[in-house]
This record gives structure tokens, sequence and C-alpha cells, in this order.
């Protein structure tokens, strides 16, 4: 005779059990995630400061910032050093796959030596930068000297500061769309060209009819995973220029850290977040269905 | 397929890509030759860096300074401790996400993967205020824990447990194996590639992670390496000079510089699919 209650017992321990597989991580995903996402929502919405929120004040915050002249400055960099960054890196690492794909000796030190920036801290690769422009002796200093031009400073002068901070970016981050463009190179078939070959089209010809239709879907996650990374530009102007000079290199994150951090406008802080939040989820998204149409392509 | 297989414009193109690389290395290298220079010349002019004398006076005063070996440690555990963290959480949800059936599996899963769209700017005050009200700044756990909500371990990790055939999982039920028996005995060390990539990327992750770190340690005793350097080179004009900065970054470059030559490919292919998931 079987024993019905312990029956529906393991009934309803085996259809619940699975759940503490993912418990644990559910609860660090609560914990650090959404809970801190949900008080910084609220905090948007108030007006509070180190010692504690003051007073709900809708959405009075977000008017603020559009019309506070150093956020719209900050907002406006970003999308400046967005649109040096992201088609330089992409063309930049396209070209380097194209030359780089390939099984020679030589072009796997090239590789491996594009690719080892990538894995230093921030930390290092400002000061190591700091070090190349400083005017006092850094080598782009000591370069113009020796063709007798005045040494330039470069991350105090308005004009070139952000395409300083630009440079550094690419240097530090240009390993990454070279091996994702590899990575599409690779799975090209073969026959292609040798059908190409046979035809005898030129290797532009290729390029244009081959090759780069058959990556367009690599193109575009490249452009989508650089815009989002780009978009949180923030450790290269905290070291190397302090959203200097005159506000032309401080990005929308560098914006929230000095505002919640140095001037502890905490709500303030909050709101801008969640504007940067707004445009990374717009091209997160998009990087969704770019994804999600792999098998389209 | 590269676009020039051979011949002359392929030599061309690599040639020019060599001198690429070479302008590539010159900031690193111009910081290493610099930092086997003492201040004293250096101050008077850097182009002295190409000639003797050089030492190794910098890097002995990083070492008697004794404060770097500390935040070296603490980089040691606390990306360690994430590394482990993250691979468990990450191997247990993912197998419960792939292949365990209870009632809000898929809802669960599509919250988490809606977490993936989450940028840490606009969870870290929520955090710090968190961390703040526990008075839990200024510990390991507060430079531990907050990586452990990352979704792309959950994502990758069930996305590997789903691509294992699912035969291996009843031919062992059939043997009378337990779930857990059949996750941590079976299916567990299929997963190791997986487990290599997505361990790779949390310890370079939480290595070279700079905002939390910064604004939750505060005292000079908890700072990571990565930390610890920016704050020495904040003070970059009364700062111990050029030199010392120099082998600063040197000695705080050198750690993830090994190990990505160590485990180069390894590496190359967690950054990759990382961006690419």
């Amino acid at each position: 005779m079987p024993d019905v209650p312990a029956m529906r017992r393991s009934v309803t321990w085996n259809r619940w059990s699975g759940v503490l597989f993912v418990a644990p991580y559910c609860a660090f995903f609560v914990l650090m995630l959404l809970i801190p996402l949900g008080i910084g929502i609220r905090l948007s919405m108030t007006r509070g400061d180190l010692f504690g929120i003051e007073a709900f004040v809708g959405l009075d915050n977000f008017a603020r910032l559009f019309a506070d002249p150093v956020f719209l400055q900050a907002v406006w960099n970003t999308f400046c050093f967005v649109l040096i960054t992201v088609p330089a890196m992409t063309v930049i690492g396209l070209a380097l796959a194209l030359v780089l794909n390939r099984t020679s000796r030589l072009a796997a030190i090239l590789r491996a030596i594009f690719f080892a920036s990538t894995v230093l801290s921030v930390t290092v690769v400002a000061l190591i930068w700091r070090l190349m422009l400083i005017p006092e002796g850094g080598l782009a200093a000591v370069l113009a000297r020796a063709i007798g031009e005045q040494p330039v400073a470069f991350l105090s002068e308005q004009a070139l500061a952000l395409p300083a901070v630009a440079v550094t970016t690419i240097w530090w981050g240009i390993g990454l769309p070279m091996v994702l463009f590899l990575a599409a190179l690779q799975q090209i078939p073969r026959d292609l060209y040798e059908a190409a070959a046979l035809d005898r089209a030129s290797k532009t010809r290729m390029l244009f009819s081959i090759t780069l239709p058959a990556i367009r879907r690599t193109i575009a996650l490249v452009l989508v995973v650089e815009i989002i990374l780009q978009f949180q530009l923030f450790g290269q102007p905290h070291l190397m220029t302090g959203g200097g000079p005159n506000n032309s290199t401080r990005p929308i994150v560098l914006f929230v850290y000095e505002t919640g951090w140095k001037q502890w406008q905490l709500g303030y802080a909050a709101a801008a977040a969640q504007v940067l939040f707004a445009l990374i989820a717009l091209a997160a998204m998009a990087q969704y269905y770019l994804s999600s149409r792999k098998d389209a392509a | 397929m590269s676009l020039c297989v051979g011949g002359r414009p392929a030599r061309t193109a690599i040639m020019l890509t060599a001198i690429a690389a070479l302008i590539m290395l010159t900031p690193m290298l111009w910081v290493v030759i610099l930092s086997f220079k003492d201040n004293a010349s250096l101050m008077a002019d850097t182009r002295s860096a190409f000639l003797p004398p050089w030492t190794l006076a910098n890097y002995w005063s990083i070492v008697g300074e004794g404060q770097v070996f500390t935040w070296l440690m603490n980089s040691v555990i606390v990306a360690l401790a994430m590394t482990v963290g993250v691979l468990l959480l990450a191997s247990l949800a993912g197998f419960g996400f792939a292949r365990l059936e209870f009632p809000g599996r898929r809802f669960l899963f599509v919250i988490v993967l809606l977490g993936l769209a989450i940028p840490e700017q606009a969870v870290i005050i929520g955090r710090h205020q968190m961390f703040s009200a526990a008075e839990m700044h200024n510990t390991y756990a507060a430079l531990v824990l907050p990586g452990l909500s990352m979704p792309f371990g959950v994502f990758l990790m069930t996305q590997y447990f789903r691509a294992i055939p699912r035969e291996i999982d009843d031919a062992a039920r059939l043997d009378g194996a337990s779930r857990l028996r059949i996750f941590w005995k079976i299916l567990l060390p299929l997963t190791l590639p997986a487990q290599a990539t997505l361990g790779i990327f949390v310890f370079f992750h939480a290595w070279n992670d700079y905002w939390w770190p910064m604004i939750s340690a505060t005292d000079k005793d908890m700072l990571t390496l990565t930390v610890g350097v920016a704050a020495t080179q904040m003070n970059f004009a009364q700062a111990e000079g050029l030199g010392f900065l120099m082998a600063q970054a040197v000695f705080a470059g050198l750690p993830t510089l090994l190990v990505y030559l160590a485990f180069q490919k390894y590496i190359v292919r967690a950054v990759a699919g990382a961006a690419g998931q």
C-alpha cells in the first residue's frame, strides 16, 4: 500500500526543489542589482544629501538636468567621444583583422601585441598616457622638440583634450573589435574565395562582394558593443583631465560621480545616472535585436 | 580567410601592421625605460632615458613603501573570491535554468536576462547607500559581493548546460543518480571550458574594476592595486616624481600582462565571448 501523503510530499519536493539551484544567485541578483536600482530610481525623484532624503520632488531633478549647462555639456562630450572612438575602433579593428587573419608566426605575435593593452586597468592606461603627453618631458614633447616644434599640452588644451582621451581609449581597447572580427572572418567558407578566384575576381572585389557582406552582423555587433562601452567613459578623463579644461572632457558618468560624491547631491546624481541608463538600454535593445536575428542573417 | 593571400600587397600590408604594432608598444616601452632612471636626471631632461646610467632606485622605493604589496594582496583576494563566487553561483543557476523544471523558471530567467542591460552606473549609488547603511564599506565583503550579481555568468552557463546532450543526464537518472549528483559529478566536469572562460573574464573584471572599489574602499589599507595606483597618481604634481610613477605603472601593469602571456588564448576567447553574447 503506497504512502499517499509521503508521495504527495515528494511530488511537491520534486516540483519545487529546482528552485534551490537558482535561489543563491537570485538572492544576489535581487540584493545587489534590483534593490540598488530601485533605490537609485527612488533617489532620482528626491532631493537629498549625505545625511538623508529631504523631499520627494517628482521629476524636478530631470527638468533641472536638461536645463543644466554642465550636464548638457557632459551629454555633448559623451556623444562626441562615442562619435570619435566607435567608428575609429571599428575601422581599425576590421583592418587589423583582415591583415592578421593568417597562420604565420609574425601574424600571431602582432595579434598578441594589439590585444595586450586590453588587459591593463584604466589606472595603468591613464598613467602611461599622461606620461606620454605631459609637456614637461613626455614622449610627445620630446618628439616635438626633435623636429623643432614647441611641445603641446594636449591635456590642457580645450580643443585637444577630448581627442587625446579618445586616442588613449582606442589604444586601450582596439584588441576587442580585432578579435571579434577575426572570429567572424574564420567563419567565412573558403570555397567562396576559391570560386571567386576561378572567376578572376580582384582582391578588392572579393573584399566588397564576399568578406564584408559575410561579416555584416559582426560589424553591427561591434558597433553596438563599442557604443555601449564608450558611453560608459569614466576612468580615463577622471584620471587624465579631471573633466577639464573648461568641462571639455567631462562625460555623463564623471558628472554622476562628481555630483554624487564630490557635491553629495545624491538625488541629482541618481537622475543623471538614469538618463545614462536609458541611453544604454536603447543600445542594448539594439544589440539584442541584432543577436536574435543571428539565424536570419 | 585573408584579404591578401600572398604576393607583394600582402607583404606591404603586414609590414605596415608591424610598424603600427611598434607604435602600439611605444607607450609601454617609454614607461618601462623611464622607470629605470633616477628622478634627478628625469627632471632635468627625459631624453636622458635613452642613455645610461640606469637604476633600480624607483623599484626599491616601491618595495620600501610596502603599501603596494598590501594593495596587490587585496587585489588577489578580491579577484579570486569574486571568481570562485561567480563560478559557483552561475553554475548552480545555469544548471537549474537549463535542466530543471520548477514554477516560475522561465519568468526568472527572462528577468535575469533583462539584468544584462542594467549598467553599473544605474545601481552604484543605491549600492553605496546600502553598504553605508550596513556599515560595510572598507571590507572585503563590500568589494566582492556586488560582483556576484553579474547576470552574464548565469547567461553563459545556462547556454552551456543547454548545449550538453540530454541523453547524458537521462542515462545517469536511470542509474538512480540524484540531481545534485548529476550536476556535480557528471555535468559540471563537462562545463570546464565555459568555467575557464567565465573565470578569466571575472578575474580581469574584478582586478581592473575602478569605480566601485574607489568609492567603497576609502581606508588606505583596503585599496586594490588598481585604485591604489590611481590614488598615488592623483597627486601627480607633488608625487615622488616621474620615475616613481613610472615604476608604479610597470608594477601595476605587470600582473595582468603576465597572466595574459600565460593564458593568451583563453583570455582572448573570454573577452570576445563576453562581448559577443
